[in-house]
């Protein structure tokens, strides 16, 4: 059961990786990449976390209590991750709109250039 | 590769990855039973070291800010790439179209604009002593700006955020983080080391440097955001060209 959190993690990149392999349609195809990304997220944030944790923020915490934060350094990963992943995926629709604009399609079969 | 060779590949190749990932999980501690010492170490030290209660904000801009440059560029880069891609392949002098009409959308736009930009300055502001930081706060800012398109029109966007001073604000902000790396090299310590003075703990004055790359990376994030949804909100009022094939 304590490998639970990790098993979600693999099954997110999987699930992430099928709709990538299958995919008929590069926005979809997008879509899937940050499905896998996000397993990232959980990976990391489980391998941070303690039982019974807290946040690693000490405004109101105790500094005694220092050792029943969580990681705070898989939580600043995590952080940075999403804000990057986000700009990653604007910039794969960027390329996908231009692909359309140069062929009609978003079918990533139909596109000449990509098949293999 | 016809589609069922392509998934009986890939169902080979899965298999294979999750007996790796199985086999590789197997080997990390248990859920909750966190190994540390890294994160146990920065949790004891951080705030007496650096007069800032958010350790990860501590963590993102000073233990760990050499990774975050990293980040900053990572974001650049994309940002730019956007804008590049787009701008290049758009017709010029087409005719802008407001596809915002329905009253309510605009009313509650409009109300909203007002709190997601305070509470954007919010997250940012005190990002390195309670939850929240440069980051966070700055997709918060470009949401407020994009409630303006909500709310009024495209045009009224683009006269809140101005694309040369977004360009301007991009740059200057993202080369701004590794300038104060090479200042504080320059002035005698290593690269982006905390040397400045480090304030009352818990007070917004506190953290040396860790404040002034906060409100570094919420101007590059802001700036990357904005530009990024300028870009698209550009596609949706410039008719797309036809294909030409």
């Amino acid at each position: 059961m304590s490998y639970l959190p990790y098993a979600v993690a693999g099954w997110i990149f999987l699930v992430g990786l099928y709709g990538i392999v299958t995919s008929r349609n590069l926005i979809h195809l997008i879509v899937c990449v940050s499905v896998v990304q996000s397993s990232t997220y959980v990976l990391l944030l489980t391998i941070g976390y303690k039982e019974h944790g807290t946040a690693p923020i000490f405004k109101d915490l105790p500094l005694a209590e220092s050792q029943r934060a969580v990681d705070p350094v898989v939580q600043a990963l995590t952080l940075t991750d999403i804000v990057v992943g986000v700009t990653v995926l604007a910039l794969l629709l960027a390329l996908a709109l231009d692909a359309h604009r140069a062929t009609g399609t978003l079918d990533p079969d139909e596109l000449r250039a990509l098949k293999g | 590769m016809s589609a069922r060779a392509r998934l009986a590949l890939f169902a080979a190749g899965a298999v294979g990855l999750a007996a790796l990932l199985a086999w590789g999980f197997s080997g990390l501690a248990d859920f909750g039973h966190y190994p540390g010492p890294y994160g146990d170490v920065l949790n004891r030290v951080a705030v007496r070291q650096r007069h800032v209660t958010s350790v990860v904000a501590a963590t993102v801009f000073d233990y760990r800010g050499f990774d975050t440059l990293g980040e900053e560029f990572i974001l650049f880069a994309s940002a730019a790439g956007v804008a590049l891609l787009l701008r290049e392949a758009r017709e010029r002098d087409a005719v802008l179209r407001d596809p915002v009409a329905d009253r309510t959308v605009r009313a509650v736009g409009l109300l909203l604009v007002g709190p997601a930009v305070l509470l954007g300055l919010y997250v940012v502001a005190f990002g390195y002593l309670s939850p929240g930081g440069g980051f966070q706060g700055g997709v918060l800012l470009a949401a407020g700006l994009v409630l303006v398109w909500a709310a009024g029109s495209y045009r009224a966007y683009s006269r809140v955020s101005p694309m040369t001073v977004v360009d301007l604000a991009e740059g200057l902000a993202a080369a701004a983080f590794p300038a104060l790396g090479l200042a504080l090299l320059a002035s005698g310590g290593a690269f982006l080391e905390n040397v400045l003075p480090l304030g009352t703990r818990g007070s917004l004055l506190s953290g040396g440097t860790i404040p002034l790359l906060n409100w570094t990376a919420a101007i590059t994030v802001t700036a990357a955001v904005t530009l990024i949804v300028a870009e698209f909100l550009e596609e949706l009022a410039v008719p797309l060209r036809r294909p030409t094939r």
